[in-house]
């Protein structure tokens, strides 16, 4: 994914500096087939300019978008033991995570981050559909946990982005255990009395919906996006027939009652502090692009694992 | 009949020999076979030790899923009095998958729910072969609230290859209704026991098994994805099996030095299908131990020991 260089914050660029220029300046909508220019789709928020269709979008990208004047600060997330199992499928497993930070320059497939939204004070967390498809293993579960230990301390609410194939197989059992490990996080947010609001992009499957996905207190997703356990091939194997259209799509599971909102992804922040003033108690925002909030402090207490 | 499985197909011919054997002498009273049965039972009996001795992860799949393995049913016969089944999810119908309900677990009043795979075509087709739609998960949720209100331990019995992957069950929000199982069983503040009985499938098994004390039969097996399923996405070819289940660490050995689970539960010689009654009362001990480590400790300990167990997990690794 070409794109994302250029808006990789600048130090980052300088280490990677021959990825400067993208080798690929044209992307293809996967949708309408229209071929894109790089920078107009990024400042598009991947979003195709021609049909609508929500590309997946970097963590980074989303977050300079979301938060106030592009300003967060990261939240540091306790690494987890690299390769607890010894996995070995094809490849080592220690050698695609080497592959997916080269191809990705992050280090793992969540983001956590706070910052200010309209001028509201929140944790944000996405996931990361470029490294490894998002699965879900220690470093996942960790960062969830992070995030929703700062919201708490801090008081403030945690909007979580999911984006997802499902467990990371190659942590077997303890990428299964990720579930309930999340969803430990989410019940500290909710007992501390603060919204959690889960914004479900595409692609959104398995063990991920499953868990931290579900639990929102508002569930939010973007247009088209996948949204589902068992993916529609599986299913399609198992009962041996065609699938309605649209099926496990936002629109099918808003439909089907399990979501409350689609929303596109142009839109989205300005419904998030909508959500989240309200829940939270304060005044309505002032609506705009307001120019970045004071630096923040660094969390200096990072919360420890 | 004993049903073999593939790799005890060598077993199934010495077996049927002396089978044989003693059918002659039934016939023939003059002959006398009994020491040629003998030797044979002998060399039987070191072949099953031998088989059984190392099992490699894709053979313990394969136990664990052996049709004469004791299901659910049979767990609620051998080790609960009083059983009184609970149907239903108050929603939309009862998953047969799920069984539950209340009984009593040594005169003690608890809440018992488990996957039923089924024993015969009929059977498992009524049962969904163990695979729970979000009724199933529902109705678990239901009986665990029933549990946690009236002071009774929970007991679940794992054994499903995973949640069931149809259109219905999409639709009416799986992932929700697992989630909030899950969730549930966290919530808890009665002791909440889990015993792996046969296979430990995904999202399907910890919706149940996310307890404070989790047993494995020693050769059932507890996975994020089926062998084959890894095998298909991994190695793009679902005949890896046997190297998916390898690395996968699976068994009842690895999930232990992993910290995952925190007990094996001895299966006779040959695996639980061989004698069950045994297999069930080893099941029987080993709940009713686990649950006298639980049962004088306060509510608010019950669980936030539980939520500190699965917050800890996973950072010791196979070293540990």
């Amino acid at each position: 994914m070409n794109w994302i260089t250029n808006y990789v914050r600048p130090h980052i660029n300088s280490l990677f500096s021959r990825r400067e220029v993208p080798e690929n300046l044209w992307t293809k909508c996967d949708e309408c087939g229209t071929m894109l220019f790089h920078r107009e789709l990024s400042d598009n928020l991947n979003v195709c300019t021609s049909c609508g269709h929500h590309m997946p979008i970097s963590p980074r990208l989303r977050f300079n978008a979301l938060f106030d004047g592009g300003i967060f600060t990261e939240i540091d997330v306790p690494l987890p033991l690299a390769d607890p199992l010894q996995f070995r499928d094809q490849k080592r497993y220690p050698d695609r995570m080497k592959a997916a930070q080269k191809a990705t320059s992050e280090k793992e497939a969540m983001l956590v981050a706070q910052g200010e939204i309209g001028r509201t004070p929140v944790v944000a967390v996405a996931q990361d559909f470029g490294f490894m498809a998002g699965s879900m293993g220690m470093y996942v579960g960790n960062a969830i946990i992070a995030a929703a230990e700062a919201a708490v301390k801090q008081r403030r609410p945690l909007i979580l982005f999911s984006a997802a194939g499902g467990a990371r197989m190659q942590e077997g059992i303890l990428s299964l255990m990720q579930m309930p490990r999340t969803t430990v996080a989410v019940e500290m947010v909710r007992e501390a009395g603060l919204p959690y609001i889960v914004v479900l992009t595409h692609p959104t499957t398995g063990g991920v919906t499953a868990s931290y996905a579900m639990l929102g207190d508002v569930h939010i997703a973007e247009p088209n996006a996948l949204i589902c356990f068992a993916g529609p091939r599986v299913i399609e194997q198992t009962i041996r027939e065609k699938l309605p259209e649209g099926f496990q799509r936002a629109e099918y599971l808003l439909d089907h009652g399990m979501l409350d909102r689609v929303t596109r992804r142009s839109e989205m922040k300005d419904e998030l502090v909508t959500i989240i003033r309200m829940l939270m108690g304060l005044p309505p925002a002032v609506k705009g692009d307001l120019p970045a909030p004071e630096p923040e402090p660094a969390p200096a207490d990072a919360p420890a694992e | 009949m004993t049903h073999y499985l593939e790799f005890e197909k060598p077993l199934a011919e010495i077996e049927g020999k002396a089978e044989e054997l003693r059918a002659l002498a039934r016939k023939n009273e003059e002959m006398d076979v009994e020491k040629e049965a003998a030797a044979l039972d002998a060399k039987a009996k070191t072949m099953l030790r031998d088989l059984y001795k190392n099992l490699s992860p894709w053979r313990k799949c394969q136990v664990a899923r052996h049709p004469d393995r004791p299901h659910t049913k049979d767990y609620l016969k051998a080790l609960f009095t009083e059983y009184t089944p609970l149907a239903g999810d108050r929603n939309f119908a009862d998953d047969l998958a799920i069984s539950g309900g209340l009984a009593r677990f040594r005169d003690r009043p608890v809440v018992v729910i488990g996957h039923e795979k089924g024993h015969d075509t009929k059977s498992r087709i009524e049962h969904n072969f163990g695979m729970a739609r979000p009724e199933g998960y529902r109705k678990a949720i239901r009986l665990m609230d029933l549990a946690n209100r009236f002071g009774a331990p929970v007991i679940t019995l794992v054994d499903t290859p995973g949640a069931y992957p149809g259109k219905g069950a999409e639709e009416r929000g799986q992932s929700e209704a697992i989630a909030r199982s899950t969730e549930m069983c966290l919530k808890l503040k009665v002791p909440l026991i889990s015993v792996i009985v046969g296979e430990g499938g995904s999202g399907g098994a910890v919706a149940f098994a996310t307890a404070n004390r989790v047993a494995m039969l020693e050769h059932s097996v507890y996975s994020v994805i089926s062998p084959e399923g890894c095998a298909s996405i991994l190695w793009k070819d679902a005949e890896k099996m046997r190297e998916a289940a390898e690395a996968l660490r699976l068994t009842a050995q690895d999930l232990l030095g992993l910290g995952v689970i925190d007990r094996i539960i001895p299966e006779p010689m040959g695996g639980a299908q061989r004698d069950p009654a045994v297999a069930m009362a080893s099941v029987g001990d080993a709940i009713a131990s686990m649950l006298a480590e639980l049962v004088e400790q306060s509510p608010e300990k019950i669980l936030n020991d539980r939520r500190r167990k699965f917050l800890e997990m996973g950072s010791k690794g196979l070293a540990a």
